[in-house]
């Protein structure tokens, strides 16, 4: 019966499994959004749904130091983000003896294959900093505030705003100069700085000034 | 061709639309993604999670 009373104690009637469930099924709800961050973050998809496992399993260990009824988007994707950087130093550290880890660092060798299949804006947001592709991603893509989007990056809200600014100012440029992008022949579908031009042909002429709004195609693949 | 702009209220126009049509290819991009249905693996890390919980204690 001792056993019992401790258990009793130690896990006060229903709540903390009822605080788990709840915990597990917010993660189970943004597990989307981490692997769409985590894809922007280092770009190659497997190594992207590692990075969100790791993250993943990182929250559930620490949930703990979750604070109910905050954003627990805006957590997840904090942790996501240390694990995307302290994994890249660790492999750093081992590519002078590893190859093979050296080659599976984030952002380099493996990153320059893939890009081949990208449409231009993907390709120019490699050409970003790490910090001016994340500020962008989070709040351009992500939907996350400045404020929110600075508490995952670890910095000031001032700071995020003016990496978002560059990085849309560098995006504008590289996409203008579509060549250097070393852009193949597929100019299929999605492609920015098509649609760009696209659009400028249908504004820019006649103009109407400010609120001309076309509808969103949103093209199937 | 397209037009060149030639005053600052047209470059002003082209840039904005410029981005505003980035913009949405940056949430088109993040979008795909995100609307992939969820992969095996990651339910099952979350039901292996869970069962290490409910063992009591963890690893």
């Amino acid at each position: 019966m001792t056993g019992q009373d401790l258990h009793t104690i130690a896990r006060d009637p229903g709540q903390p499994g009822d605080a788990d469930e709840q915990f597990k099924s917010g993660l189970l709800e943004l597990i989307p959004f981490l692997r769409a961050f985590a894809r922007s973050l280092c770009g190659n998809p497997d190594m992207a749904d590692d990075l969100a496992q790791e993250a993943l399993v990182k929250a559930w260990q620490s949930r703990a130091m979750f604070t109910p009824g905050t954003n627990l988007k805006a957590w997840l994707f904090t942790i996501l983000r240390n694990q995307f950087y302290s994994d890249r130093r660790r492999a750093w550290r081992q590519a002078g003896w590893d190859q093979d880890a050296a080659e599976r660092i984030p952002g380099s060798s493996s990153d320059q294959i893939a890009a081949a299949e990208l449409t231009d804006t993907a390709r120019a947001l490699r050409t970003l900093s790490d910090e001016q592709r994340e500020a962008l991603i989070l709040v351009g893509a992500g939907g996350f505030s400045y404020e929110d989007a600075a508490a995952i990056c670890g910095c000031a809200v001032g700071t995020v705003k003016s990496r978002v600014a560059r990085a849309r100012k560098s995006l504008l440029s590289l996409l203008d100069g579509d060549e250097s992008l070393g852009s193949s022949e597929r100019s299929a579908h999605g492609d920015a700085a098509h649609e760009i031009m696209a659009e400028l042909d249908r504004l820019v002429p006649s103009g109407p000034g400010g609120t001309v709004r076309k509808r969103d195609k949103d093209e199937p693949r | 061709m397209t037009k060149e702009p030639k005053t600052d209220r047209d470059k002003g126009r082209v840039v904005r639309v410029r981005q505003r049509a980035i913009g949405r290819e940056l949430r088109r991009m993040y979008d795909d993604v995100a609307r992939e249905p969820i992969p095996d693996e990651f339910l099952d890390l979350l039901q292996k999670i869970d069962d290490s919980g409910k063992g009591g204690g963890k690893a």
